[in-house]
């Protein structure tokens, strides 16, 4: 029996910046945008989509995050056409999904990863993809603020992290994620720090529980 | 729920990247839907995809791109919010969807010893099956050629080394050999996932495996 979870229970490598006294407000804080193309708050923009049905909001999602998905496509080996196609569904997806997005456990880069997959394995591979169980919203329709901004902060924490790893380590882990490698070909030691966000993710599951009982 | 055997990082991270078989994909959702510590990790991992998408490659796309983008979303509205599934000891939702609704609706068919089993259907590249095993009956003594995972969805087993009850999941491999036992009491139904027929150790059962699928 393997319990391989040690990867993932290493302690991070990076300070964690809990119980500081003034978190800013959502709102005014901006998620540093990695690729240095301006800064923006993907969390909020997601929820002008969601409560507004706000074009322009989702203007500048699409243009972050289109041609990513499209990139991410076509290295995973759907023609330009298909690709172009997939990835108007994927962000199509995004649009009529808004109001399932929970920042408490994901980044919007993480979840629209997780629809592009989908639609990857769905158009490529035409295959059925079993999802787990939804846990529904509970009753509480806005998150916790502090626990949004951990959780997205840690995520850019992660982006980092990958952008650290040595050469080698790093193409394995995006070959992984493009679909170019079996899952026996899979190495599980990513090398990387992700016991936080692992943690803090298990912390927002637990509430939602709480919540749903 | 107590769980104490969790699916492994490689069968995660698989997951998360997409690239597993369609059995093994059922058979690590339906865990991951019992298991809230599984289900983090494999939010951590996903982070590391988001973190790919992120950083990978970009593509210019089409100029009428936002525009169509927006076309296809407005005219097919929103996604409904998925209302709770009431579970009360029932098959996780994935699973619900391949066997067509709860164990009761589940046509077994008999493979000998007591033990009932159904075939589920999936993709090439491994096979899925629900498995009965009535209270203190034992499975052939098998090994295997290629990667087996047991999901306990009631009941529990013995095998030479540990006890897998309800929402455990055993991950055994070429080197494993073993002779499990459903524990007394109560029957034990798992889901099981494979990419190579099991290889049965005793004359019998090897003759009525090509029948059985076992």
């Amino acid at each position: 029996m393997l319990i391989g979870i040690e990867s993932l229970e290493n302690p991070p490598a990076l300070p964690i910046l809990l119980g500081s006294a003034d978190w800013p407000r959502r709102g005014r804080r901006a998620v540093a945008d990695v690729t240095g193309e301006g800064e923006q708050n993907w969390v909020d923009l997601l929820a002008r989509v969601r409560d507004g049905q706000d074009e322009a909001a989702f203007a500048a999602l699409f243009g972050h995050f289109a041609p990513r998905v499209k990139g991410f496509l076509m290295r995973g080996g759907a023609g330009e056409a298909l690709a172009e196609e997939c990835a108007q569904e994927v962000m199509a997806t995004v649009w009529r999904k808004a109001h399932l997005f929970d920042p408490t456990r994901a980044s919007v880069a993480t979840w629209i990863f997780t629809i592009a997959r989908n639609r990857r394995i769905d158009a490529l591979r035409r295959q059925r993809r079993p999802e787990p169980e939804d846990l529904g919203w509970g009753p509480e329709p806005e998150p916790d603020q502090a626990a949004v901004m951990e959780l997205q902060q840690e995520s850019e924490r992660v982006v980092e992290a990958v952008s650290r790893l040595p050469p080698n380590q790093r193409e394995l882990i995006e070959r992984a994620f493009f679909g170019e490698l079996s899952h026996s070909e899979i190495a599980a030691e990513t090398g990387l720090p992700l016991g936080t966000i692992k943690s803090r993710i298990r912390l927002a599951l637990d509430r939602l529980r709480q919540n749903m009982s | 729920m107590t769980i104490r055997h969790h699916l492994s990082d490689n069968l995660l991270m698989a997951y998360a990247a997409g690239t597993l078989p369609e059995a093994f994909d059922l058979v690590v959702a339906t865990h991951v839907s019992l298991c809230d510590e599984c289900r983090a990790r494999l939010g951590a991992l996903e982070a590391v995809g988001g973190a790919v998408l992120e950083e990978g490659p970009r593509c210019a796309v089409a100029d009428d791109s936002l525009a169509a983008t927006l076309q296809r979303a407005r005219s097919r509205g929103k996604e409904p919010i998925p209302a709770p599934v009431p579970r009360v000891g029932g098959f996780p939702e994935p699973l619900r969807g391949y066997v067509g609704g709860d164990v009761a609706g589940v046509r077994w068919r008999a493979i000998g010893g007591g033990v009932r089993q159904t075939i589920l259907p999936t993709a090439r590249g491994a096979s899925a099956r629900l498995l009965h095993i009535p209270a203190g009956a034992r499975l052939p003594d098998h090994g295997h050629r290629g990667l087996e995972l047991t999901q306990v969805l009631r009941g529990a087993f013995r095998d030479e080394d540990d006890r897998f009850g309800p929402g455990d999941i055993e991950i055994a491999s070429e080197d494993t050999q073993h002779t499990p036992v459903a524990e007394p009491g109560e029957d034990c139904v798992c889901l099981i996932a494979t990419d190579a027929p099991l290889r049965f150790t005793t004359m019998l059962p090897r003759i009525a495996q090509p029948f059985f699928r076992i």
